[in-house]
Protein backbone atom coordinates (compact mmCIF):
# COMPACT_ATOMS: atom_id res chain seq x y z
CA UNK A 1 0.00 0.00 0.00
CA UNK A 2 3.14 2.30 0.92
CA UNK A 3 4.55 2.08 -2.70
CA UNK A 4 1.43 2.64 -4.20
CA UNK A 5 0.48 5.74 -2.08
CA UNK A 6 4.22 6.93 -3.05
CA UNK A 7 3.44 6.67 -6.56
CA UNK A 8 0.16 8.07 -6.52
CA UNK A 9 2.17 11.37 -4.92
CA UNK A 10 4.94 10.73 -7.49
CA UNK A 11 2.44 11.46 -10.23
CA UNK A 12 0.62 14.37 -8.50
CA UNK A 13 2.48 17.30 -10.18
CA UNK A 14 2.60 19.85 -7.94
CA UNK A 15 4.21 17.17 -5.27
CA UNK A 16 6.36 16.85 -8.19
CA UNK A 17 7.48 19.75 -9.22
CA UNK A 18 8.84 20.58 -5.26
CA UNK A 19 10.54 17.46 -5.24
CA UNK A 20 12.28 17.76 -8.14
CA UNK A 21 13.69 21.04 -6.61
CA UNK A 22 15.23 19.56 -4.12
CA UNK A 23 16.83 16.66 -5.70
CA UNK A 24 18.07 18.76 -8.80
CA UNK A 25 20.85 20.34 -6.64
CA UNK A 26 21.93 16.58 -5.26
CA UNK A 27 22.08 14.95 -9.09
CA UNK A 28 23.81 18.23 -10.27
CA UNK A 29 26.60 18.33 -7.36
CA UNK A 30 26.98 14.48 -7.76
CA UNK A 31 27.33 14.79 -11.74
CA UNK A 32 30.47 17.85 -11.59
CA UNK A 33 32.15 16.23 -9.21
CA UNK A 34 32.32 13.19 -11.16
CA UNK A 35 32.80 14.75 -14.29
CA UNK A 36 35.68 17.17 -12.77
CA UNK A 37 37.44 13.89 -11.24
CA UNK A 38 36.83 12.05 -15.14
CA UNK A 39 38.23 15.21 -16.87
CA UNK A 40 41.48 15.61 -14.66
CA UNK A 41 41.58 11.88 -14.69
CA UNK A 42 41.60 11.07 -18.35
CA UNK A 43 43.06 14.04 -19.68
CA UNK A 44 46.08 13.97 -17.39
CA UNK A 45 46.90 10.89 -15.49
CA UNK A 46 45.31 8.09 -17.50
CA UNK A 47 48.38 7.00 -19.95
CA UNK A 48 48.38 7.39 -23.51
CA UNK A 49 46.87 4.63 -25.44
CA UNK A 50 50.19 2.38 -26.65
CA UNK A 51 48.20 2.22 -30.72
CA UNK A 52 46.09 5.30 -30.69
CA UNK A 53 48.44 7.72 -28.51
CA UNK A 54 46.22 10.95 -26.72
CA UNK A 55 43.81 10.84 -29.14
CA UNK A 56 41.94 8.10 -27.43
CA UNK A 57 40.87 10.61 -24.83
CA UNK A 58 38.14 11.76 -26.56
CA UNK A 59 36.04 8.17 -25.65
CA UNK A 60 35.68 10.19 -22.54
CA UNK A 61 33.11 12.36 -24.05
CA UNK A 62 31.87 9.89 -26.75
CA UNK A 63 31.30 6.86 -24.73
CA UNK A 64 29.43 8.69 -22.13
CA UNK A 65 27.43 10.86 -24.72
CA UNK A 66 26.76 7.44 -26.67
CA UNK A 67 25.57 5.96 -23.59
CA UNK A 68 23.31 8.41 -22.76
CA UNK A 69 21.87 8.73 -25.94
CA UNK A 70 20.85 5.20 -25.58
CA UNK A 71 19.55 5.90 -22.07
CA UNK A 72 17.56 8.65 -22.71
CA UNK A 73 15.83 6.89 -25.71
CA UNK A 74 15.08 3.88 -22.53
CA UNK A 75 13.75 6.55 -20.18
CA UNK A 76 11.83 8.35 -23.03
CA UNK A 77 10.18 4.71 -24.29
CA UNK A 78 9.17 4.03 -20.97
CA UNK A 79 8.27 6.58 -19.93
CA UNK A 80 5.97 6.89 -22.92
CA UNK A 81 5.06 3.33 -22.29
CA UNK A 82 3.94 4.51 -18.64
CA UNK A 83 2.16 7.35 -19.85
CA UNK A 84 0.19 5.10 -22.66
CA UNK A 85 -0.94 2.51 -20.62
CA UNK A 86 -1.56 4.33 -17.06
CA UNK A 87 -2.54 7.76 -18.32
CA UNK A 88 -0.21 9.23 -16.28
CA UNK A 89 0.18 12.78 -17.57
CA UNK A 90 3.68 13.51 -15.57
CA UNK A 91 4.77 10.15 -17.49
CA UNK A 92 4.24 11.78 -21.20
CA UNK A 93 5.80 14.95 -19.86
CA UNK A 94 9.02 13.20 -18.68
CA UNK A 95 9.61 12.10 -22.23
CA UNK A 96 8.40 15.26 -23.83
CA UNK A 97 11.69 15.99 -21.84
CA UNK A 98 13.56 13.41 -22.64
CA UNK A 99 13.66 13.61 -26.21
CA UNK A 100 16.10 16.94 -26.85
CA UNK A 101 18.26 15.83 -23.93
CA UNK A 102 18.65 12.41 -26.29
CA UNK A 103 18.43 14.21 -29.53
CA UNK A 104 21.99 16.56 -28.70
CA UNK A 105 23.41 13.62 -26.54
CA UNK A 106 23.40 11.70 -29.83
CA UNK A 107 24.86 14.58 -31.62
CA UNK A 108 27.49 15.22 -29.48
CA UNK A 109 28.13 11.41 -29.42
CA UNK A 110 27.95 11.63 -33.63
CA UNK A 111 30.26 14.59 -33.40
CA UNK A 112 33.29 13.36 -31.67
CA UNK A 113 33.38 9.79 -32.96
CA UNK A 114 33.09 11.76 -36.31
CA UNK A 115 36.63 13.48 -34.88
CA UNK A 116 38.06 10.67 -33.54
CA UNK A 117 37.81 8.81 -36.65
CA UNK A 118 39.74 11.53 -38.40
CA UNK A 119 42.83 10.64 -37.19
CA UNK A 120 42.33 6.94 -36.43
CA UNK A 121 40.41 5.81 -39.71
CA UNK A 122 41.75 8.74 -41.51
CA UNK A 123 38.28 10.11 -42.37
CA UNK A 124 35.57 12.10 -40.73
CA UNK A 125 32.71 9.89 -41.68
CA UNK A 126 33.16 5.92 -42.17
CA UNK A 127 29.89 4.11 -43.74
CA UNK A 128 31.26 1.02 -42.72
CA UNK A 129 30.62 1.81 -39.30
CA UNK A 130 27.74 0.01 -37.82
CA UNK A 131 28.16 1.64 -34.51
CA UNK A 132 28.36 5.13 -35.76
CA UNK A 133 25.27 4.69 -39.29
CA UNK A 134 23.17 3.26 -35.85
CA UNK A 135 23.84 6.29 -33.84
CA UNK A 136 22.70 8.50 -37.11
CA UNK A 137 19.82 6.29 -37.42
CA UNK A 138 18.91 7.15 -33.77
CA UNK A 139 19.06 10.49 -34.26
CA UNK A 140 16.75 10.46 -37.02
CA UNK A 141 14.03 8.53 -34.74
CA UNK A 142 15.03 11.06 -32.39
CA UNK A 143 13.58 14.00 -35.00
CA UNK A 144 11.01 11.92 -36.18
CA UNK A 145 9.64 11.93 -32.40
CA UNK A 146 9.73 15.25 -31.76
CA UNK A 147 8.63 16.02 -35.15
CA UNK A 148 5.77 13.75 -35.06
CA UNK A 149 4.98 15.81 -31.62
CA UNK A 150 5.17 19.40 -33.37
CA UNK A 151 2.55 18.25 -35.81
CA UNK A 152 0.11 17.63 -33.51
CA UNK A 153 -1.88 20.86 -31.50
CA UNK A 154 -3.42 18.86 -29.49
CA UNK A 155 -0.85 17.90 -26.38
CA UNK A 156 -2.86 14.86 -25.06
CA UNK A 157 -2.66 13.50 -28.38
CA UNK A 158 0.32 14.38 -29.19
CA UNK A 159 1.22 12.95 -25.98
CA UNK A 160 -0.20 9.24 -27.26
CA UNK A 161 0.67 9.64 -30.57
CA UNK A 162 4.45 10.00 -29.92
CA UNK A 163 4.49 7.39 -27.14
CA UNK A 164 3.58 4.85 -29.69
CA UNK A 165 6.09 6.01 -32.04
CA UNK A 166 8.65 6.26 -28.77
CA UNK A 167 7.69 2.41 -28.11
CA UNK A 168 8.21 1.52 -31.50
CA UNK A 169 11.50 3.00 -31.98
CA UNK A 170 12.62 1.02 -28.80
CA UNK A 171 12.61 -2.16 -31.18
CA UNK A 172 15.76 -0.73 -32.72
CA UNK A 173 17.67 0.08 -29.44
CA UNK A 174 18.48 -3.80 -29.31
CA UNK A 175 19.49 -3.08 -32.70
CA UNK A 176 21.70 -0.43 -32.76
CA UNK A 177 23.32 -2.42 -29.38
CA UNK A 178 24.33 -5.78 -30.40
CA UNK A 179 25.28 -4.63 -33.91
CA UNK A 180 28.71 -4.37 -32.85
CA UNK A 181 28.12 -8.31 -32.65
CA UNK A 182 26.47 -8.59 -36.18
CA UNK A 183 29.02 -7.20 -38.40
CA UNK A 184 32.31 -7.56 -38.55
CA UNK A 185 33.24 -3.70 -38.43
CA UNK A 186 35.95 -0.73 -37.81
CA UNK A 187 34.56 -0.13 -34.66
CA UNK A 188 36.18 -1.20 -31.45
CA UNK A 189 34.41 -4.39 -29.91
CA UNK A 190 33.11 -3.73 -26.54
CA UNK A 191 35.71 -2.88 -23.89
CA UNK A 192 34.08 -2.81 -20.32
CA UNK A 193 31.14 -5.23 -20.50
CA UNK A 194 32.85 -8.40 -21.21
CA UNK A 195 32.57 -11.81 -19.70
CA UNK A 196 36.00 -12.03 -19.04
CA UNK A 197 36.65 -8.50 -17.03
CA UNK A 198 37.03 -4.84 -18.23
CA UNK A 199 40.12 -5.01 -21.04
CA UNK A 200 41.56 -1.77 -19.93
CA UNK A 201 43.79 -0.44 -18.02
CA UNK A 202 42.96 1.06 -14.65
CA UNK A 203 43.68 4.02 -14.36
CA UNK A 204 42.19 4.65 -17.88
CA UNK A 205 38.78 2.70 -16.62
CA UNK A 206 38.09 4.47 -13.42
CA UNK A 207 37.91 8.16 -14.96
CA UNK A 208 35.60 6.48 -18.02
CA UNK A 209 33.47 5.10 -15.34
CA UNK A 210 33.10 8.65 -13.13
CA UNK A 211 32.34 10.27 -17.08
CA UNK A 212 29.81 7.74 -17.42
CA UNK A 213 27.95 8.20 -14.44
CA UNK A 214 28.94 12.09 -14.03
CA UNK A 215 27.17 12.67 -17.53
CA UNK A 216 23.96 10.33 -16.29
CA UNK A 217 23.83 12.44 -12.90
CA UNK A 218 24.05 15.49 -15.53
CA UNK A 219 21.30 14.25 -17.69
CA UNK A 220 18.96 13.47 -14.59
CA UNK A 221 19.05 17.27 -13.32
CA UNK A 222 18.82 18.24 -17.37
CA UNK A 223 15.97 16.31 -17.52
CA UNK A 224 14.39 16.86 -13.93
CA UNK A 225 14.41 20.72 -14.65
CA UNK A 226 12.91 20.24 -17.89
CA UNK A 227 9.88 18.29 -16.59
CA UNK A 228 9.70 20.96 -14.33
CA UNK A 229 9.32 23.81 -16.84
CA UNK A 230 7.07 21.08 -18.71
CA UNK A 231 4.75 20.21 -15.90
CA UNK A 232 4.27 24.53 -15.21
CA UNK A 233 3.76 24.93 -18.87
CA UNK A 234 1.30 21.83 -18.88
CA UNK A 235 -0.38 22.65 -15.62
CA UNK A 236 -0.49 26.80 -16.27
CA UNK A 237 -4.41 27.28 -16.29
CA UNK A 238 -4.77 25.05 -12.74
CA UNK A 239 -4.92 26.53 -9.63
CA UNK A 240 -1.49 25.26 -7.69
CA UNK A 241 0.60 27.29 -10.53
CA UNK A 242 -1.53 30.37 -10.13
CA UNK A 243 -0.73 29.98 -6.84
CA UNK A 244 2.80 29.25 -7.02
CA UNK A 245 3.30 32.75 -10.02
CA UNK A 246 1.09 35.03 -7.12
CA UNK A 247 1.10 33.74 -3.72
CA UNK A 248 -1.70 34.75 -1.75
CA UNK A 249 -2.23 38.20 -0.64
CA UNK A 250 -0.58 39.10 -4.09
CA UNK A 251 -3.48 41.69 -5.31
CA UNK A 252 -2.85 40.73 -9.12
CA UNK B 1 -23.50 -16.98 -28.90
CA UNK B 2 -25.62 -18.04 -31.77
CA UNK B 3 -27.53 -14.50 -32.23
CA UNK B 4 -24.57 -13.00 -31.91
CA UNK B 5 -22.77 -14.58 -34.74
CA UNK B 6 -25.71 -14.31 -36.83
CA UNK B 7 -25.48 -10.94 -36.36
CA UNK B 8 -22.32 -9.85 -37.37
CA UNK B 9 -19.94 -11.63 -39.56
CA UNK B 10 -16.72 -13.33 -38.31
CA UNK B 11 -13.69 -12.31 -37.59
CA UNK B 12 -12.16 -13.73 -40.88
CA UNK B 13 -15.09 -12.61 -42.68
CA UNK B 14 -14.27 -9.17 -41.83
CA UNK B 15 -10.68 -9.48 -42.93
CA UNK B 16 -11.30 -10.55 -45.86
CA UNK B 17 -13.76 -8.01 -46.54
CA UNK B 18 -11.34 -5.03 -45.99
CA UNK B 19 -8.87 -6.68 -48.20
CA UNK B 20 -11.55 -7.19 -50.82
CA UNK B 21 -12.54 -3.89 -50.52
CA UNK B 22 -8.89 -2.04 -51.01
CA UNK B 23 -8.31 -4.27 -53.76
CA UNK B 24 -11.45 -3.49 -55.73
CA UNK B 25 -10.50 0.23 -55.17
CA UNK B 26 -7.13 -0.17 -56.33
CA UNK B 27 -8.85 -1.86 -59.16
CA UNK B 28 -11.18 0.98 -60.01
CA UNK B 29 -8.26 3.90 -59.87
CA UNK B 30 -5.31 1.91 -61.65
CA UNK B 31 -3.05 4.82 -61.24
CA UNK B 32 -2.76 4.35 -57.73
CA UNK B 33 -1.12 0.90 -58.37
CA UNK B 34 1.28 2.22 -61.55
CA UNK B 35 2.48 5.29 -60.19
CA UNK B 36 4.50 3.81 -57.26
CA UNK B 37 5.74 1.26 -59.99
CA UNK B 38 6.59 3.80 -62.76
CA UNK B 39 8.26 6.63 -60.19
CA UNK B 40 10.13 2.88 -58.89
CA UNK B 41 11.47 2.44 -62.58
CA UNK B 42 12.28 5.79 -63.24
CA UNK B 43 14.20 6.05 -59.70
CA UNK B 44 16.28 3.24 -61.22
CA UNK B 45 16.83 4.41 -64.54
CA UNK B 46 18.06 7.45 -63.10
CA UNK B 47 20.99 5.83 -61.44
CA UNK B 48 22.70 4.75 -64.32
CA UNK B 49 22.35 7.75 -66.31
CA UNK B 50 24.02 9.63 -63.07
CA UNK B 51 27.03 7.67 -62.70
CA UNK B 52 27.40 6.62 -65.71
CA UNK B 53 26.75 3.32 -68.00
CA UNK B 54 30.17 1.41 -66.79
CA UNK B 55 29.06 -2.51 -66.11
CA UNK B 56 31.55 -2.88 -63.19
CA UNK B 57 30.09 0.09 -61.44
CA UNK B 58 26.64 -0.65 -61.81
CA UNK B 59 26.99 -4.34 -61.19
CA UNK B 60 28.19 -3.15 -57.57
CA UNK B 61 25.32 -0.44 -57.35
CA UNK B 62 22.59 -1.90 -58.55
CA UNK B 63 21.43 -3.94 -54.82
CA UNK B 64 21.69 -0.49 -53.47
CA UNK B 65 19.75 1.43 -55.74
CA UNK B 66 16.54 -1.34 -56.69
CA UNK B 67 16.69 -1.42 -52.86
CA UNK B 68 16.44 2.42 -52.36
CA UNK B 69 13.97 2.94 -54.90
CA UNK B 70 11.86 0.06 -53.88
CA UNK B 71 12.04 1.81 -50.38
CA UNK B 72 11.03 5.19 -52.06
CA UNK B 73 8.17 3.63 -53.93
CA UNK B 74 6.60 1.90 -51.05
CA UNK B 75 6.77 4.72 -49.12
CA UNK B 76 5.22 6.94 -51.69
CA UNK B 77 1.83 4.90 -51.59
CA UNK B 78 1.90 4.65 -47.96
CA UNK B 79 0.43 8.22 -47.36
CA UNK B 80 -2.80 7.45 -48.98
CA UNK B 81 -2.95 3.83 -46.66
CA UNK B 82 -5.73 5.97 -44.40
CA UNK B 83 -6.25 8.83 -45.75
CA UNK B 84 -9.71 8.30 -47.83
CA UNK B 85 -11.03 6.40 -44.66
CA UNK B 86 -10.43 8.93 -42.70
CA UNK B 87 -11.79 11.72 -45.03
CA UNK B 88 -15.14 9.60 -45.88
CA UNK B 89 -15.98 8.12 -42.22
CA UNK B 90 -15.01 4.47 -42.79
CA UNK B 91 -12.35 4.92 -40.47
CA UNK B 92 -14.75 5.40 -38.01
CA UNK B 93 -16.27 2.33 -39.17
CA UNK B 94 -13.80 0.34 -39.08
CA UNK B 95 -12.67 0.99 -35.40
CA UNK B 96 -16.41 0.91 -34.05
CA UNK B 97 -17.13 -2.50 -35.97
CA UNK B 98 -17.08 -5.35 -33.87
CA UNK B 99 -14.05 -7.28 -35.29
CA UNK B 100 -11.04 -6.61 -33.44
CA UNK B 101 -9.52 -4.05 -34.91
CA UNK B 102 -5.40 -4.82 -35.07
CA UNK B 103 -6.69 -7.91 -37.33
CA UNK B 104 -8.65 -4.76 -39.57
CA UNK B 105 -5.33 -2.99 -39.85
CA UNK B 106 -3.12 -5.96 -40.60
CA UNK B 107 -5.78 -6.80 -43.59
CA UNK B 108 -5.20 -2.49 -44.61
CA UNK B 109 -1.74 -3.49 -44.82
CA UNK B 110 -1.87 -6.83 -46.31
CA UNK B 111 -3.94 -5.40 -48.76
CA UNK B 112 -1.49 -2.26 -49.37
CA UNK B 113 1.29 -4.96 -49.67
CA UNK B 114 -0.80 -7.09 -52.23
CA UNK B 115 -1.58 -3.52 -54.59
CA UNK B 116 2.38 -1.50 -53.94
CA UNK B 117 4.50 -4.02 -52.84
CA UNK B 118 4.19 -7.29 -54.59
CA UNK B 119 4.10 -5.16 -57.90
CA UNK B 120 7.60 -4.03 -57.28
CA UNK B 121 9.16 -7.52 -55.99
CA UNK B 122 7.58 -8.40 -59.32
CA UNK B 123 9.21 -6.30 -61.57
CA UNK B 124 12.48 -5.90 -59.75
CA UNK B 125 14.36 -8.97 -61.95
CA UNK B 126 13.58 -6.50 -65.03
CA UNK B 127 15.94 -3.87 -63.13
CA UNK B 128 18.38 -6.60 -61.96
CA UNK B 129 18.77 -7.61 -65.41
CA UNK B 130 18.75 -4.11 -66.71
CA UNK B 131 21.86 -3.34 -63.90
CA UNK B 132 23.78 -6.56 -65.53
CA UNK B 133 23.51 -8.37 -61.95
CA UNK B 134 24.59 -11.96 -61.71
CA UNK B 135 21.84 -14.40 -62.43
CA UNK B 136 22.05 -15.91 -58.82
CA UNK B 137 21.46 -12.57 -57.61
CA UNK B 138 17.64 -12.40 -58.91
CA UNK B 139 16.15 -15.11 -56.60
CA UNK B 140 17.77 -13.84 -53.64
CA UNK B 141 17.10 -10.34 -54.44
CA UNK B 142 13.17 -11.59 -55.01
CA UNK B 143 13.20 -13.20 -51.89
CA UNK B 144 15.08 -10.32 -49.60
CA UNK B 145 12.46 -7.96 -50.93
CA UNK B 146 9.38 -10.33 -50.80
CA UNK B 147 10.03 -10.08 -47.13
CA UNK B 148 11.44 -6.23 -47.09
CA UNK B 149 8.38 -5.50 -48.88
CA UNK B 150 6.01 -6.57 -46.19
CA UNK B 151 7.85 -5.14 -43.47
CA UNK B 152 8.17 -1.94 -44.87
CA UNK B 153 3.93 -1.91 -45.43
CA UNK B 154 3.75 -3.12 -41.87
CA UNK B 155 5.80 -0.59 -40.35
CA UNK B 156 4.33 2.15 -42.62
CA UNK B 157 0.91 1.29 -41.40
CA UNK B 158 1.67 2.56 -38.14
CA UNK B 159 3.55 5.24 -39.62
CA UNK B 160 0.11 6.62 -41.85
CA UNK B 161 -2.02 5.75 -38.72
CA UNK B 162 -0.04 8.61 -36.80
CA UNK B 163 0.08 11.23 -39.56
CA UNK B 164 -3.22 10.20 -40.82
CA UNK B 165 -5.36 13.90 -39.80
CA UNK B 166 -2.15 16.20 -39.69
CA UNK B 167 -1.56 18.36 -42.34
CA UNK B 168 1.70 17.95 -43.88
CA UNK B 169 1.95 14.39 -43.48
CA UNK B 170 3.80 13.27 -46.32
CA UNK B 171 7.07 14.59 -45.11
CA UNK B 172 6.30 13.66 -41.85
CA UNK B 173 5.84 10.07 -42.66
CA UNK B 174 8.60 9.80 -44.19
CA UNK B 175 10.72 11.34 -41.49
CA UNK B 176 9.05 8.84 -39.26
CA UNK B 177 9.44 5.52 -41.20
CA UNK B 178 12.79 5.83 -43.20
CA UNK B 179 14.72 5.56 -39.78
CA UNK B 180 12.49 2.23 -38.74
CA UNK B 181 12.87 1.25 -41.95
CA UNK B 182 16.76 1.39 -41.98
CA UNK B 183 17.40 -2.02 -40.94
CA UNK B 184 15.66 -3.71 -43.86
CA UNK B 185 17.50 -1.37 -46.43
CA UNK B 186 20.77 -2.19 -44.53
CA UNK B 187 20.22 -6.04 -44.70
CA UNK B 188 18.22 -6.47 -47.76
CA UNK B 189 21.05 -4.28 -49.64
CA UNK B 190 23.53 -6.34 -47.83
CA UNK B 191 22.28 -9.67 -48.53
CA UNK B 192 21.89 -8.94 -52.14
CA UNK B 193 25.87 -7.94 -52.72
CA UNK B 194 26.58 -11.23 -51.01
CA UNK B 195 25.24 -13.22 -53.76
CA UNK B 196 26.80 -11.04 -56.22
CA UNK B 197 29.68 -12.14 -54.84
CA UNK B 198 28.93 -15.66 -54.36
CA UNK B 199 29.12 -15.47 -50.65
CA UNK B 200 26.84 -16.99 -47.97
CA UNK B 201 23.41 -15.47 -47.82
CA UNK B 202 21.25 -17.74 -45.30
CA UNK B 203 22.22 -14.81 -42.28
CA UNK B 204 20.46 -11.97 -44.01
CA UNK B 205 17.55 -13.61 -45.20
CA UNK B 206 16.61 -15.48 -41.78
CA UNK B 207 17.08 -11.85 -40.26
CA UNK B 208 14.77 -10.08 -42.60
CA UNK B 209 12.38 -12.88 -42.16
CA UNK B 210 12.28 -12.76 -38.59
CA UNK B 211 11.91 -8.72 -38.96
CA UNK B 212 9.04 -9.64 -41.09
CA UNK B 213 7.42 -12.12 -38.48
CA UNK B 214 7.99 -9.24 -35.75
CA UNK B 215 6.55 -6.39 -37.62
CA UNK B 216 3.63 -8.88 -38.73
CA UNK B 217 2.89 -9.81 -35.20
CA UNK B 218 3.49 -6.04 -33.36
CA UNK B 219 2.82 -3.97 -35.98
CA UNK B 220 -1.11 -4.45 -36.07
CA UNK B 221 -1.38 -3.59 -32.36
CA UNK B 222 0.73 -0.17 -32.75
CA UNK B 223 -1.73 0.61 -35.86
CA UNK B 224 -4.89 -0.12 -34.24
CA UNK B 225 -3.99 1.79 -31.26
CA UNK B 226 -2.57 4.67 -33.68
CA UNK B 227 -6.10 4.85 -36.00
CA UNK B 228 -7.76 5.25 -31.87
CA UNK B 229 -5.82 8.10 -31.38
CA UNK B 230 -6.10 9.78 -34.68
CA UNK B 231 -9.65 9.81 -35.27
CA UNK B 232 -10.31 11.06 -31.74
Amino acid sequence: MAIWNFLHKMASPPHFYGLAAKIIPWFAVTGIALFVYGAIGGLFYAPPDYQQGDAFRIIYVHVPAAYLSMLAYVVMAIAAGIGLIWRIKLSHAVAASAAPLGAWFTFLALVTGSIWGRPMWGTWWEWGDPRLTSELIMLFLYFGYMALRAAIDDTAKADKASAILAMVGAVNIPIIHFSVEWWSSLHQGATLVRADGPAIETTMLYPLLAMIFGFSFLFGALLLQRVRAEVLFRERRSRWVHDLVMPAGDTQ
Amino acid sequence: MTVYEEQFPGLWQGFAAVVKRDLTLAWKRPGDVLNPLFFFAMVSALFPLAVGPSQEQLQLSGPGVVWVAALLAALLSLNSLFLSDFEDGSLDQLILSPQPLPMLALAKALAHWLVAGLPLVLVSPMIAVSFQMPGQTVEVMLITLTFGTISLSMLGSIGAALTVGLHRGTALLSLLILPLAMPVLIFGARTVSLAAANDPVAAGIYFLAAYCILTLTLAPFATATALRISSE
